[in-house]
């Protein structure tokens, strides 16, 4: 696997005040990989998202993006929000929110052509949204309206696609939907992807590396080498625990309560019933 | 057909007065509906509900003072509206947009009661006049009008993007926080020059109303916006003939419209349930 790097973050770190929230972060990432990017709260990773944005400048290190350096509104960079809240009574349809990833920075009225129109179904047809695009975009539900804002993002071609926390608010079959179709359209258009996510089971059989986040400090590999109790527990400073358990993977910490019950939690949320705790 | 002409009385256009308030009430009706639009969008309603009594402690100055009410009006609402943006934090304007207006209201109180002889003039301003507009007001109000609607114009993409996906639009490198200012400058001006025909009190229910209503009717921008343009000036242009025909004050009539025709679309629209189209494509293989 001999891929370019389109992402390189070089000892990035961010500071607030004196508070160091990400520190000499070191990482590339290769075209078309889906790394997952796992945390903690508060752990930093909408602000590292933000730092590759370019909507925040990183107090240390630098990071270039295929080889330039990151500008503010780069269009090689794709961005989905989190889930959006919007009223029923909107008066968009699925696609006029799509369309806005096409030209929505541009000035004056987007005038209907034949070639926006294709590229907007084109795109709503790799999202699997064709058959609502012309459907109120309030009313449909948390997982289509998430496909339509992966659609906007993919709409400028961008070599890497950043999605903060896509997840949260979906049940568990349409989370799965959700990362099999990014992991989908990453390697078909070999399209770097980074995903957000609280609970990372949903990305184990889709994700090539797991970023792991905590205290500032990162680690990146493939899932088996990272997500060991040892690992974690250097990156956490204390002891923490590695569970699998039928399949899923269940991080809980030791005496630090913080993290034990957010994991917990969200474990048991999720594979309903199967936690287990010593 | 002698019921008609008493609705429309075939003199009425004759009024020098009367042109002035139905040229300066369609401009004012045509932007105030493209406003709406991105009012109710972006949530801003209290904002849009401030500016018009913010703008109207203005006109009381402007009377204190012997000068052009309208330009007190532009002076009050648009200060209030930059006052908003710059104080409000980010997306939650409430509670600044209410000290703004008690601040403002507070003052033009104040105006009132220094000008004697001044209750005629505010009853006006508070609920639209007929003879409202002057011939250079029409002039004045059409210039701001055009200049706010090429400024919509200009800024329609950003603006619903940015409305929408706020994040998505900042990572696309669009400014919030000028693209929102601007925006409240352009509703400070809008209320300025609804104020004079509609009145301070009521001229909220153009802003909002037909927006409103078309939600319930369409849910494509460009139609909502055509149809939300049609039912104001509907509003406006039957306002201005039943205040002629019955000497009731147009901000009554306007109000009382928006609220019957905005009462008819909701409690008439068929909830339809959303229909997917079949794909044409061939499922994909996961
Ligand atoms: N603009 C800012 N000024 C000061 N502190 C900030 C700023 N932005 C973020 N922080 C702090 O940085 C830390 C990391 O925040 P960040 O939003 O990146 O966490 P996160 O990993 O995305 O958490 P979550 O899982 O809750 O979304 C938090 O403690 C937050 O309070
Ligand atoms: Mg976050």
């Amino acid at each position: 696997m001999n891929r370019e790097t389109v992402l390189e973050l070089n000892h990035i770190g961010v500071q607030f005040g004196n508070r160091k929230v990400l520190d000499d972060i070191h990482v590339q990432v290769k075209a078309g990989e889906f790394i997952g990017l796992i945390g903690p709260n508060g752990a930093g990773k909408t602000t590292l998202l933000r730092v590759i944005l370019g909507l925040l400048s990183p107090t240390k290190g630098s990071l270039q993006i295929s080889g330039k350096p990151v500008l503010h509104g780069n269009r090689a960079v794709g961005y989905v929000p989190q889930k959006i809240h919007l009223d029923p009574n909107t008066p968009l349809r699925a696609r006029d929110l799509v369309g806005l990833g096409l030209d929505g920075h541009r000035f004056g009225i987007p005038l209907p052509s034949r070639k926006r129109r294709q590229q907007i179904d084109e795109v709503l047809s790799a999202v699997d949204a064709l058959s609502f695009a012309d459907a109120p975009v309030g009313r449909l539900s948390g997982g289509e309206q998430q496909r339509l804002l992966i659609a906007q993002a993919l709409l400028t071609n961008p070599r890497i696609l950043l999605l903060d926390e896509p997840l949260s608010n979906l049940d568990i079959r349409s989370a799965y939907e959700v990362v099999r179709l990014v992991s989908r359209i990453g390697r078909e258009k070999g399209i770097a992807v980074i995903m957000v996510a609280h609970d990372m089971n949903p990305l184990l059989s889709s994700m090539d590396k797991v970023l792991y986040l905590a205290k500032g400090h990162a680690v990146m590999g493939e899932v088996e080498n990272v997500i060991q109790s040892d690992v974690l527990s250097e990156l956490y400073g204390y002891e923490v625990e590695v569970l699998r358990v039928r399949g899923r993977v269940l991080v809980v910490g030791g005496e630090e309560t913080d993290l034990d019950v957010l994991d917990l939690v969200e474990g048991s949320h999720c594979n309903g019933g199967d936690v287990m705790i010593q | 057909m002698s019921f008609l002409f008493q609705i429309f009385q075939p003199n009425m256009l004759s009024q020098p007065f009367m042109v002035n308030a139905f040229l300066s009430g369609s401009i004012v009706a045509v932007l105030a509906a493209i406003v709406g639009f991105f009012v109710i969008l972006r949530g801003y309603t209290f904002a849009a509900h401030a500016l018009p009594k913010i703008g109207f402690a203005g006109a009381s100055g402007a009377v204190m003072f012997g000068v052009n009410p309208l330009i007190g009006l532009v002076v009050f609402a648009v200060s209030g509206a930059l006052s908003i943006g710059l104080l409000g934090k980010r997306g939650r304007h409430d509670v600044i947009t209410a000290l703004v207006l008690v601040v403002a209201l507070g003052t033009g109180a104040l105006f009132l009661v220094i000008t004697d002889n001044y209750a005629t003039g505010a009853y006006a301003l508070l609920f639209g006049q007929l003879v409202g507009v002057s011939g250079s007001e029409v002039v004045e109000i059409a210039i701001l009008g055009v200049i706010c609607i090429g400024v919509l114009s200009f800024l329609y993409r950003p603006l619903l993007f940015a409305s929408i996906l706020q994040e998505g639009a900042e990572a696309r490198g669009i400014s919030i926080r000028l693209l929102g200012m601007v925006f409240l400058v352009v509703v400070g001006i809008t209320t300025a020059i609804t104020v004079p025909v509609v009145g301070a009190l009521l001229s909220f229910s153009l802003m909002i109303g037909p927006a409103a209503t078309t939600q319930y009717v369409t849910h494509h921008p460009f139609r909502s916006m055509g149809l939300s343009v049609s039912i104001s000036l509907f509003t406006v242009w039957s306002a201005l003939t039943l205040a002629y025909d019955t000497g009731w004050p147009i901000g009554f009539f306007v109000a009382a419209i928006s609220a019957i025709i905005y009462c008819l679309a909701r409690f008439t629209a068929k909830r339809n349930p959303i229909t997917f189209v079949r794909s044409q494509m061939k499922p994909k293989n996961l």
